[in-house]
């Protein structure tokens, strides 16, 4: 028997393994918010804050962030090149792979092997278990591009392409150690170079894992589910150009006032305030592409999700720049509104495009309807009121922080010691936990409706002829 | 025409994605960390250290602590001398964090005593009231390696003796994670530099103001009993029940500490709270 034309197990592989990992991101994320009001729950040696942290956030990127990447592109990528999979083998290879990896990532993190760098906690060996991980993604993606049926090159795969080197060439070279033991290296760097390598990376994974790809999802289910095309094929041009150029440039603006040199700062916030040209370029995109649709926002839950996502991509490339800023920077780093606004980032713009394609993808690659659209909408409006929450306390919490540091009294003295600073923490913490909760619920509710699709969902000729790869 | 060329679009986005990683991330190796920004009082980890600071990486304490002050104001009258390049060349990883749950840890070194850290390291909350920091007592319990942490110290080329290696095995975790935290920010001389000396006469604003005696106390109980003693009998520190020690001194010792033995400066909470202390202290001696 012949081979349908696409694969569709692979996606679903992915899927399963996306949403297993966004659940125990989330439930991490919660634990960790609560083990900072009441330390007494931190459990020695491996269930401390310390180690838990980073289990939160490489769950985060890795799994569930990666995990709904590996499932959408290989979706998309079939459909705009009209080809199968260019390897079905070592797609079935890289999905175990990845969660072995994520799995021996999370082990590790817990046996306290870090190298201690933000968002690269993992030591050396699984350094090595990602690059292998990341050539046979990207092998298999550029050889079914390149064997394809569609001459031109729809915008998500540029985003595709450029994520690909992007993430490669970050991730090569923030791995550069000496390693001491099986479990243990020292950086190839040292100091002030490590720092700023280290952000040049960090801000760049932003780049290239939670901005760049959202985008290629963002500019294939945005038409996909509103049936209108996008608004500006040249608006797209130059924003992708222009993001992928200056992203680059911005790393040091997450190093202000440190002992980097001061020309790399200020590039850096130089660039950083450009950059809210591209980003807002695929926002206006994205806005102007729903002229005459935005009726679709009451009746179409795809498109609130999406909708909603690009919003805050907006509001997150517009408070990005501003903390960019020397002046702003001094005030508000190291406070807690900084995780306020990586939260408002993959709660509100990188999970809601996650929810938006997995809701696009279930139905199609099981060949049923969606199980219920109100519990969709709740899971809507659970995540969105949650990230509120999360983000809104924090904001202020960092504000009133920022304000007590740097309090003086007339003769040049403090006015707060640091304990004083932080014990007012307290109730904004506990309202963050609140923020969590919320959109822990809503992520129960999206499992228990993807759930219930899967068993009792309603078949239809036309999703079943695309789960089983026909169309 | 790159729209339907893959190989092509790889290449140029691989050139768009280069030119700003050549000009912010590679340049600046050609400057930093060279002898432009050396600092020839900067020594590399001793092993006791160096596996104590491997121990703070082990347990994330960067998640919730940094260690880079800022040239700002209210930061260096917080933490001290803010930080410079030349005093990060040791350092693999850097730990600058990104994060003050707790405060900045770039100037810790040499502001208490050890005996305040193995018993706040214990149980924070004895220490520092209202603190969220989870209790590390338990890393006592862990014997050092000393094999292991040669071999760090070759692989680090720092320099390092046969005793300094056997030493460490009556040692355990703690001690190493205490002689790093001692370390911190302390091979520059930035504590005895900082110290002011008040020209002019002190003359005590509150002298028996009931008022801020009771202020004082409070601070008293806050600041000072962790180390002193509820009823300043004395624990960390020296008893303090008899002083004999006029007002302007004991302001002085309050506002620069005593560097050399371990006593923290407390300038930055202001003259009034500084005066408030000596109220209190003063009242109490007189009982």
């Amino acid at each position: 028997m012949e081979k349908p034309q696409y694969n569709t197990d692979i996606v679903k592989s992915f899927v399963h393994s996306s949403v297993l990992w966004g659940l125990v991101t989330v439930l991490v994320g919660l634990v960790v918010s609560v083990q900072l009001t009441n330390p007494e729950l931190n459990f020695p040696p491996y269930f401390t804050y310390g180690r838990l942290r980073p289990l939160h956030t490489n769950a985060g990127f890795f799994g569930w962030v990666v995990g709904f990447i590996f499932a959408t592109f290989y979706y998309i990528v079939q459909r705009l090149c009209k080809v199968r999979l260019w390897s079905d083998k070592l797609a079935t290879f890289q999905l175990w792979f990845f969660n072995a990896t994520i799995v021996a990532t999370a082990i590790t993190l817990l046996l306290g092997y870090t190298t201690s760098k933000e968002y690269h906690e993992m030591e050396w060996p699984i350094d090595l278990m990602i690059i292998i991980l990341w050539v046979t993604f990207a092998v298999n993606i550029v050889m079914t591009i390149i064997k394809r049926k569609e001459e031109q090159m729809y915008i998500s795969l540029w985003y595709m392409l450029a994520a690909i080197v992007g993430v490669a060439i970050l991730f090569l070279v923030n791995s550069a150690a000496v390693p001491v033991s099986l479990f243990k290296s020292y950086s190839a760097f040292a100091g002030t170079n490590d720092a700023n390598v280290q952000w040049w990376f960090g801000h760049n994974a932003v780049a290239m894992l939670l901005t760049a790809p959202p985008l290629a999802m963002f500019y294939y289910f945005l038409p996909k589910s509103t049936g209108v095309p996008i608004y500006s094929h040249k608006i797209s041009i130059i924003s992708f150009w222009s993001m992928i150029f200056m992203y680059l440039w911005t790393g040091a603006h997450h190093l202000l006032w440190t002992p980097v040199p001061d020309w790399i700062q200020t590039l850096a916030m130089a660039f950083s305030v450009m950059l809210i040209a591209p980003s807002w370029g695929s926002v206006i995109n994205g806005y102007m592409s729903m002229k005459g649709q935005w009726h679709q926002m009451r009746e179409n839950y795809l498109v609130k999700f999406l909708i909603l996502g690009i919003t805050f991509y907006g509001l997150q490339t517009l408070q990005g720049p501003m903390q960019a800023i020397r002046s702003f920077s001094a005030f508000i780093h190291y406070t807690d509104w900084v995780p306020a606004h990586i939260h408002m980032g993959t709660m509100g713009w990188v999970s809601m495009i996650g929810f938006a394609s997995i809701y696009y993808l279930v139905p199609r690659i099981y060949g049923k309807e969606l199980y219920s659209i109100p519990l969709a909408n709740v899971h809507f409006w659970l995540a969105l009121t949650g990230q509120l929450v999360w983000s809104i306390s924090l904001w202020i919490a960092g504000v009133l922080q920022a304000g007590m540091w740097t309090a003086m009294n007339p003769d040049g003295s403090l006015t707060y010691t640091f304990m004083e600073t932080m014990v007012e923490m307290y109730p904004y913490w506990w309202a963050r936990t609140a923020g969590g909760a919320l959109f822990f619920f809503g992520i129960l509710v999206f499992i228990y409706n993807l759930f219930k699709t899967v068993r009792n969902g309603e078949k239809t000729a036309p999703l079943t002829a695309i789960a089983q790869g026909r169309a | 025409m790159w729209e339907k060329r893959p190989i092509l679009l790889l290449l140029l986005a691989t050139a768009a994605i280069m030119v700003g990683t050549i000009v912010t991330m590679i340049v600046p190796f050609m400057s930093v960390n060279t002898e432009a920004d050396r600092i020839e009082s900067v020594t590399p980890y001793t092993p006791l250290q160096q596996e104590g600071r491997d121990i703070y990486i082990r347990e994330g304490c960067n998640n919730c602590h940094t260690q880079t002050v800022r040239p700002l104001v209210s930061e260096v009258l917080r933490y001290g001398e803010y930080s410079k390049s030349g005093e990060f060349v040791y350092d693999r990883p850097f730990l600058w964090g990104s994060k003050r749950t707790g405060p900045d840890l770039a100037r810790l070194g040499g502001k208490y005593p050890d005996a305040w850290h193995y018993k706040h390291m214990d149980s924070p909350r004895t220490m520092i009231t209202g603190s969220n920091m989870p209790d590390y007592g338990w890393i006592k319990e862990n014997l050092l390696d000393p094999q292991m942490i040669q071999r760090k110290m070759e692989t680090l080329n720092f320099p390092y003796t046969a005793e300094q290696i056997s030493a460490l095995a009556v040692k355990n975790e703690m001690d190493a994670m205490v002689a790093y935290l001692q370390k911190l920010g302390s091979d520059i001389p930035w504590r005895k530099a900082a110290e002011t000396t008040i020209i002019g006469e002190l003359n005590n604003p509150f002298t028996g103001d009931k008022g801020a005696i009771e202020a004082g106390g409070e601070l008293y109980e806050n600041s000072c009993a962790p180390c002193h003693g509820d009823k300043l009998e004395g624990d960390i520190g020296p008893e303090l029940t008899d002083l004999d020690m006029d007002d302007a001194d004991l302001y002085q010792i309050i506002h620069n500490g005593i560097s050399d033995g371990g006593m923290p400066a407390f300038g930055s909470i202001g003259s009034d709270k500084v005066w408030q202390l000596v109220n209190y202290l003063q009242s109490e001696d007189d009982n």
